[in-house]
C-alpha cells in the first residue's frame, strides 16, 4: 500500500496539479458573466455611436470618449435626480435605523416572534402590493408630487430590513453585560443606549449598508409616485430608454452612473454585506 | 421608581414572574417602528382588502361590488395566462440559480487564491441597481447589433430573437434572473457550509469514502436545511419579480411576458381599474403567505436539528 503510494507520487502531483487547473477554469466560469457584463457596460459608455454599433462588436474603444458622459448631465436634470435618490435613500435608512435599532433590540429581549414573522412577511410581500392603497392615500393627503410619499414608501423595504437584521444581531449578544448594567441600576433604556448599541455597532453597519442600496436600487415606488421634478435615479434612467431617441453611449453611461455608487459600497464593505445577507437572506421589496 | 420595585424582587422571589413583567418593560422600544409598520405595511393591506371589494376607477367613480372582482378575476382567461407565465418563469427561475448557486458554493468554500475578490465580483450582479441592469441587457439583446448574437455566431450558434420573440420571451428574462440572483443561493449555501461540522468528513476519509461519495452521503443531508431556505427565499423573490421585466419588455411582445405583477400593474396604473387589481394583490397574497408560512415551519425545523 505505502509502497505503492510512494511510485504513483509524481502521478499524484500531476493529478493534482490538473485537478488545480480544474478548478481555477470553474471559478473564472463562474465569474465571467459577472466581468463581462460590467466591462461590456464600461465599454459602451466610452465609445462613441458610431463604434457602439459597429460589427463585429468593438470591445476597446480606438478614441475612448467622456462625451456620453457629458451628454447624460447636459441632457437631462441628472444632479436633481441624483440629489433625489440621495434624499430619499438616507431619508428612509435613517428614519428606519432611528426606529429600528430600537425595535429589534426589543423583539430580541422579548422574544417577540409574532413581531418577527410579522416583519418576515411584510419582507417577502412584492413591493408593488402596497404601491395601490398608499397611492390612494397620498392622493388623498395631497402629498404627490412631493418627496415625502418616496420616503415613506421605501420605509417599507427599510424599516423590515433593518429590523430583521438587528433583531438576529441583539440575539447574539451575551445578556450578563446588560443585567450588570441593570443590576448597577441604569435604566433598560440607558442598557440599551449605552451597553448593548455600542456592541451592536457592527450589527448597525450591516444594516445600514443594505437597506441603503435595497433603497437606492429601488425602482416601482418611485415609478408610480414620483413627478416630474421628484425622479428618482432608477426612475430618471428608465425614463431615457422610453422617451428618448435610444443612443446606447449615454444610456449605458446613465446606467453605470446609477449603479456606480452602490457597486463601489459593495467592494468596500463585502465583508459586512456577506454577513449581513448570509444571516436572513435580506432582500428589498 | 420602578427600578427599585422589580429589581430586588426578581433577586429574592418569584422568578417565574420576573422575566414576563421584565420583558414587556422592553415593549417600548417596539413603539415607533410599531407605528410605521401600521401605516406603511398593515394599513396598506387592510386598505387593499377593502378597496378588492369595490368597482374602483383611480380618479373616478367607486361603487361596492363584494366579491364581484374575485369572480370575475376567476374567469378572467388573461389573469389565467398570467399565472401560467408566473408559474412557468417561476420554476425556471428557482431551479437555475439554485443548481448554479449550490456549485458556486462549493466552489469558494474551497480555500484558493484571490478567493475574496473573485466572490465579490461574483456577488456584484445581486447588488447592482436592477434597472441600470435591465436597460444594458436590453442593448445585448438586440438581433442585429446585440453583442449576444454575435457571442453565439462566435460558437457557431444561430441568432436568437431574445425578448424580442414570445418564444424566447420568458427563458430569456429568466437569463438575466438567474444572473442576478444565483448570487443569493451562494451566499446562503455558503453560510451553511461554514456551519458544517468536520468530523464525518475525517470518519468518511478514513473508511475510504470519495470525493462524490462523501458530497452525496454527508454535506448534502447536512445542508439540507439550508438549501430548503435557499430554495423558498428563491421561489418568493422569483414571483416577485418585476422591475426587469417591466423595463426590458413591459409584458411584451403582445402579452407573452405578461406575469402576475405585471398584469396587477397593468390594471391599476395603466387602466385604473384599482379595485379589480386589488383582489389580484389579495390573492397574490395568499399565495405568498402560504410559501412564507412554508419558510418559518421550515426555519423552525433547521433551528431544531
Amino acid at each position: 500500500m505505502s509502497d505503492l503510494r510512494l511510485r504513483s507520487a509524481g502521478h499524484y502531483r500531476l493529478r493534482r496539479l490538473i485537478g488545480n487547473i480544474g478548478f481555477g477554469f470553474a471559478v473564472l466560469v463562474l465569474i465571467s458573466p459577472a466581468i463581462m457584463f460590467f466591462l461590456w457596460m464600461l465599454s459602451l459608455s466610452f465609445k462613441n455611436e458610431m463604434e457602439n454599433t459597429d460589427w463585429p462588436p468593438v470591445f476597446i474603444p480606438a478614441t475612448p470618449t467622456l462625451d456620453n458622459y457629458r451628454e447624460v448631465f447636459e441632457r437631462n436634470d441628472f444632479l436633481r435626480f441624483a440629489w433625489n435618490s440621495i434624499v430619499v435613500s438616507f431619508g428612509a435608512t435613517g428614519i428606519a435605523l432611528l426606529i429600528g435599532v430600537p425595535a429589534g433590540y426589543g423583539i430580541a429581549k422579548m422574544h417577540a416572534m409574532r413581531a418577527a414573522a410579522l416583519i418576515l412577511i411584510a419582507r417577502i410581500t412584492p413591493g408593488l402590493s402596497y404601491l395601490i392603497p398608499l397611492f390612494l392615500l397620498f392622493q388623498w393627503l395631497e402629498l404627490t408630487g412631493t418627496l415625502a410619499p418616496i420616503v415613506i414608501t421605501h420605509l417599507v423595504i427599510t424599516v423590515p430590513i433593518v429590523v430583521w437584521v438587528m433583531i438576529s444581531f441583539f440575539e447574539g449578544l451575551p445578556p450578563e453585560l446588560e443585567e450588570a448594567a441593570l443590576v448597577d441600576g441604569a435604566t433598560i433604556w440607558q442598557a440599551f443606549r449605552y451597553v448593548a448599541m455600542p456592541l451592536a455597532r457592527p450589527g448597525i453597519t450591516v444594516a445600514t449598508i443594505l437597506s441603503f442600496i435595497f433603497s437606492w436600487n429601488n425602482f416601482i415606488f418611485a415609478m408610480v409616485l414620483a413627478g416630474r421634478e421628484t425622479r428618482t435615479l432608477p426612475v430618471a434612467v428608465n425614463n431615457m430608454l422610453t422617451f428618448e431617441q435610444i443612443s446606447w453611449g449615454p444610456l449605458s453611461a446613465a446606467a453605470l452612473l446609477v449603479t456606480a455608487p452602490v457597486l463601489i459600497l459593495t467592494l468596500l464593505a463585502q465583508k459586512q454585506i456577506v454577513a449581513g445577507l448570509t444571516a436572513g437572506g435580506v432582500k428589498g421589496a | 421608581m420602578q427600578q427599585a420595585n422589580t429589581i430586588p424582587a426578581a433577586a429574592t422571589d418569584a422568578s417565574v414572574a420576573r422575566p414576563r413583567n421584565y420583558a414587556r418593560r422592553y415593549g417600548w422600544f417596539i413603539v415607533p417602528a410599531a407605528v410605521v409598520v401600521l401605516a406603511v405595511i398593515i394599513f396598506p393591506w387592510i386598505f387593499t382588502v377593502y378597496v378588492s371589494a369595490h368597482d374602483w376607477r383611480l380618479g373616478g367613480a367607486r361603487q361596492w361590488v363584494g366579491f364581484d372582482n374575485y369572480i370575475k378575476l376567476f374567469s378572467d382567461a388573461r389573469f389565467g395566462w398570467a399565472m401560467l407565465r408566473t408559474l412557468f418563469y417561476t420554476v425556471l427561475a428557482v431551479i437555475f440559480p439554485m443548481m448554479l448557486g449550490i456549485a458556486a458554493a462549493l466552489a469558494f468554500h474551497r480555500k484558493f487564491p484571490l478567493r475574496g475578490l473573485a466572490r465579490t465580483i461574483f456577488i456584484l450582479p445581486m447588488m447592482a441597481t436592477p434597472v441600470a441592469v435591465a436597460l444594458v441587457w436590453t442593448m445585448m439583446f438586440h438581433p442585429q447589433l446585440g453583442v449576444l448574437n454575435w457571442l453565439l455566431a462566435q460558437v457557431g450558434l444561430p441568432p436568437s430573437m431574445w425578448v424580442y420573440s414570445t418564444q424566447t420571451v420568458i427563458p430569456t428574462l429568466v437569463l438575466i434572473e438567474v444572473w442576478h440572483w444565483t448570487p443569493l443561493v451562494m451566499l446562503l449555501i455558503l453560510g451553511g457550509l461554514a456551519s458544517l461540522p468536520v468530523d464525518p468528513y475525517e470518519a468518511a476519509k478514513i473508511d475510504g469514502a470519495n470525493g462524490w461519495q462523501s458530497f452525496r452521503h454527508i454535506t448534502l443531508p447536512l445542508l439540507m436545511p439550508f438549501i430548503v431556505v435557499a430554495l423558498i427565499i428563491r421561489c418568493i423573490d422569483a414571483l416577485k419579480a418585476f422591475d426587469t421585466i417591466y423595463v426590458i419588455t413591459q409584458g411584451g411582445p403582445g402579452s407573452a411576458s405578461e406575469t402576475i405583477n405585471i398584469f396587477l400593474y397593468l390594471q391599476a396604473f395603466a387602466f385604473y381599474n384599482v379595485g379589480y387589481a386589488s383582489a389580484v394583490v389579495v390573492v397574490f397574497f395568499i399565495i405568498i403567505l402560504a410559501l412564507a408560512a412554508l419558510l418559518l415551519w421550515t426555519r423552525q425545523r433547521v433551528k431544531v436539528t
